[in-house]
């Protein structure tokens, strides 16, 4: 399947998606609030409702704390912590030496005994510095200690593609994080997303990983009357189905999702295909009933995610295609778009090939409805 | 001339013994300064207690760190002011704890090579760490690395308690889930060891700051050897507990060999410790045979700790007269000779009974009573953990997380259907409840 999507790769035209790289697209955005009009005006950037989320959680509890590389002092190097050291101070807002091994290691060890802390990586990409003491120590010391000491720790930050950031910087680590049992795993998409999820996150006893985007910062969603409460969590482990449709199903999550919408949106008005997304929002634990459900409707599937194709989170959907009663429903073989598996480049137009868009995806979900050829 | 105003303000301060030292100090400041103008302050602010020179000058060494040591190795106290203040009974428990570790190795390590066990690790010749523990409250919470049983035998770990966890049976407290000597106990506030060298230590300072944010009068105590040094966690943790100030102290059992790699080959500069003085902690080095050289660099180490918020690097000297593990053959890189010598003449249980004996507290006859029966102690532990069935088949699943997920719930069903469908693949009679909770 991999090879297919490569030939795709290679006969889409490299398009304007580049140009609007870091913002949303506009179509997008009309759609989303189309879909969200209904609710009320409350408008929100999915760094505000992060932002809300940490503040509504260390205030409500003292045992939570936050800690990482100019969180405080610096509002954070996204600005997702900003205001929390003037309202919370040094104790509870921690400036930390640039030591991923070591913060993330006190995370553990200070969630281990009794705190509850919110680790910020710069990004994901400087997680792989630490990444001993997440798995080898915080997912697996309930199990290994026989249940008796909780690990309740977060760690969040930017991962995912990013923009003219190169290999280093612009990679997805949601299948390496998914794999490890003891983690429980969460993407988030919008301002709701953001804000429910990360507060679940807070909250739960576990440790909790969760992956924002970088380039979904900036960007504004409605934020429905109930999402504005303080009270407001989103469940661990439910995805939320964003655009209902009856021929053919799209698995994505976080900032691939735009590109979904904007490929429904072209398949609907051009090709009178209804599409229907799932933001999985959840990578650990996966919530399958909702794909199976959706797929019982509409026979097709197709993941789309911005990770590299080879053991990821695309691999994992194709498997449930075979595992699951999916396997009796669909009318085609399920399809996975993907990143490219290359380390991402850093060229505008090299970058562009190494990720999925709208075209693409339209492209593909008319091959598994057997609409192209 | 602003460090000499600076250190007469201060002398007026200042108690009137002190006054006469820091003003000579003061005056050959003076000259110093008169001589060379270059010789001022270099206030930058990656270093704020600099100042400058024209004297070009690579620094290898600074002099060697002394090792801090209160008896000698026939157990005579060297500096009477140095002897601790100890009850007769308080100091017979280390001493019967380091026969009692001594014997349960003897024992656990024999099993291990008859295939009762998978794996074992001996404390041969590092017995005076025990010291430590003495000089610990009980609320203090341990990080070891895994060569610490005696840390948590001193602190109530029954024998029971141990061969359990070894035989990974129905009353091990981690369920079956852990290989031998990977103990831990929530009651005990000793953290259950984690097997990658090193990783304790930025938890260590993690629960640390934890600690000192409760308010709470206690410290961490984090165990590990030079080798484990090496590892970029030795260093970010140092670091992180220095600049958060975290109560913690990094316990360095400088044993001589990581498995087979000796000191030598693991690093250059002056042990371990120097690097304490680099991360701006506080530091001492002690010879780690000495029960009470190691009891009260701990107790002054804890002190620091618990009233200032300092962290505290002790590297205690020692020699690892064990094997690495039952997985290690040493005397592939090192003779039997050297390892005679050190059991022979430095050996911390002789030296410890020697100053015993020389205050009445201990003889001959105690020693062989005590050994008797302990051994006994142990062999009955022993054979009793040996016939408990094994952990619960449920404890596969349970404890991944706080309340299973559908794929925890969902693996545990396949499991089920399988050994009810097949009962003759999955012989569950040796598993507490034979399978009847799943």
């Amino acid at each position: 399947m991999t090879g297919s999507l490569f030939k795709s790769f290679f006969r889409a035209p490299a398009l304007s998606i580049l140009k609007q790289r870091g913002l949303p697209n506009v179509g997008v955005f009309a759609m989303q609030r189309r879909l969200f009009a209904s609710e009320n005006d409350n408008q929100m950037t999915v760094r505000e409702a992060l932002n809300v989320a940490l503040d509504e959680e260390l205030n409500r509890d003292d045992r939570v704390f936050l800690l990482g590389e100019e969180v405080a002092q610096y509002n954070g190097a996204y600005k997702v912590t900003k205001g929390l050291l003037d309202k919370y101070g040094p104790k509870r807002i921690v400036d930390t030496p640039i030591t991923e091994s070591g913060f993330a290691g006190l995370a553990v060890g200070a969630a281990l005994s009794g705190l509850v802390p919110i680790c910020e990586f710069m990004t994901f990409n400087f997680s792989m510095q630490a990444i001993d003491q997440i798995i080898n120590s915080g997912a697996k010391v309930h199990y290994m200690a026989g249940g008796i000491v909780p690990c309740p720790v977060v760690f969040r930050g930017p991962n995912g593609f990013a923009a003219g950031v190169a290999a280093q910087h612009s990679q997805d680590f949601s299948a390496w994080y998914g794999s490890i049992p003891g983690l429980k795993v969460l993407s988030p998409w919008d301002s709701e997303d953001a804000k429910g999820l990360l507060k679940a996150a807070i909250r739960d006893p576990n440790p909790v990983i969760v992956l924002e985007n970088e380039l979904q910062y900036g960007v504004k969603y409605p934020m429905s009357q109930e999402a504005m409460s303080p009270d407001f969590l989103l469940p661990i482990g439910k995805a939320k189905i964003i655009r209902e449709g009856k021929d053919a199903t799209i698995v994505s999550h976080s900032r691939s999702l735009n590109y979904c919408l904007e490929a429904a949106e072209k398949l609907q008005s051009d090709e009178g295909i209804s599409v229907e997304i799932i933001n999985l929002r959840s990578i650990k634990p996966l919530d399958v009933n909702t794909i199976v459900e959706s797929v019982k409707k509409t026979n097709h599937l197709i993941s789309v995610e911005s990770g590299y194709p080879h053991f990821g989170l695309g691999s994992e959907i194709c498997a449930i295609g075979m595992e699951t009663e999916i396997f009796d429903y669909l009318d085609a073989p399920v399809e996975r778009i993907t990143g490219a598996d290359v380390p991402t480049p850093y060229a505008e137009n090299l970058e562009a090939l190494s990720f999925p868009n709208g075209d693409l995806i339209a492209k593909v979900v008319k091959r598994s409805l057997y609409r192209q050829k | 001339m602003f460090t000499l105003l600076r250190n007469a303000a201060l002398c007026s301060l200042w108690p009137k013994i002190a006054m006469s030292t820091i003003n000579r100090r003061a005056l050959t400041m003076t000259t110093k300064l008169l001589k060379n103008t270059l010789d001022e302050k270099a206030s930058y602010p990656g270093a704020t207690e600099s100042y400058f020179t024209t004297e070009m000058k690579f620094i290898q060494s600074i002099a060697p760190i002394p090792t801090y040591r209160v008896m000698d190795l026939h157990g005579k106290v060297i500096d009477p002011t140095q002897e601790p203040q100890v009850s007769k009974e308080f100091a017979v428990k280390i001493y019967k704890d380091m026969i009692t570790l001594n014997i349960m190795d003897f024992i656990l390590y024999e099993a291990q090579r008859q295939g009762r066990i998978s794996f074992y690790m001996t404390n041969y010749g590092e017995e005076a760490y025990i010291g430590s523990a003495a000089a610990l409250d009980s609320q203090d919470v341990i990080y070891g690395q895994y060569r610490e049983s005696g840390v948590l035998l001193y602190r109530g770990f029954t024998l029971d308690n141990f061969m359990n966890q070894c035989y990974s049976n129905e009353n091990d407290i981690g369920k079956g889930r852990q290989m031998p000597i990977h103990y831990g106990s929530k009651e005990l506030n000793f953290q259950t060891i984690s097997s990658p060298v090193a990783t304790q230590l930025p938890q260590a300072s993690g629960a640390a700051y934890a600690l000192k944010r409760s308010g709470k009068k206690n410290c961490i105590m984090c165990y590990f050897g030079e080798g484990a040094a090496s590892e970029g966690d030795f260093h970010s943790a140092l670091n992180v507990a220095a600049t958060m100030k975290c109560p913690v102290i990094f316990f360095c059992r400088n044993n001589g060999f990581a498995i087979s790699t000796p000191t030598l080959e693991q690093y250059k500069g002056d042990g371990i410790a120097s690097r304490g003085i680099g991360y701006g902690i506080d530091t001492i080095r002690v010879d780690g045979n000495d029960v009470w050289a190691v009891y009260n660099a701990t107790k002054a180490a804890r002190q620091l700790s618990v009233e200032e918020h300092r962290p505290v690097l002790l590297e205690s000297m020692t020699y690892r007269v064990s094997h690495h593990s039952t997985s290690d053959d040493s005397f592939a890189y090192r003779s039997k000779k050297e390892v005679e010598y050190w059991k022979q003449l430095d050996n911390p249980i002789v030296r410890f009974r020697k100053w015993l004996e020389d205050k009445n507290w201990w003889s001959e006859h105690e020693e062989n009573s005590f050994r008797t029966s302990i051994r006994k102690e142990v062999l009955n532990a022993f054979s009793k953990a040996e016939k408990l069935l094994k952990p619960s088949i449920t404890d596969l699943f349970n404890d991944v997380y706080d309340h299973p997920p559908q794929n925890i719930i969902d693996q545990r069903q396949k499991l089920k259907t399988l050994i009810e469908r097949y009962p003759e693949n999955y012989p569950l009679k040796n598993f507490k409840n034979e399978g009847k909770d799943l």
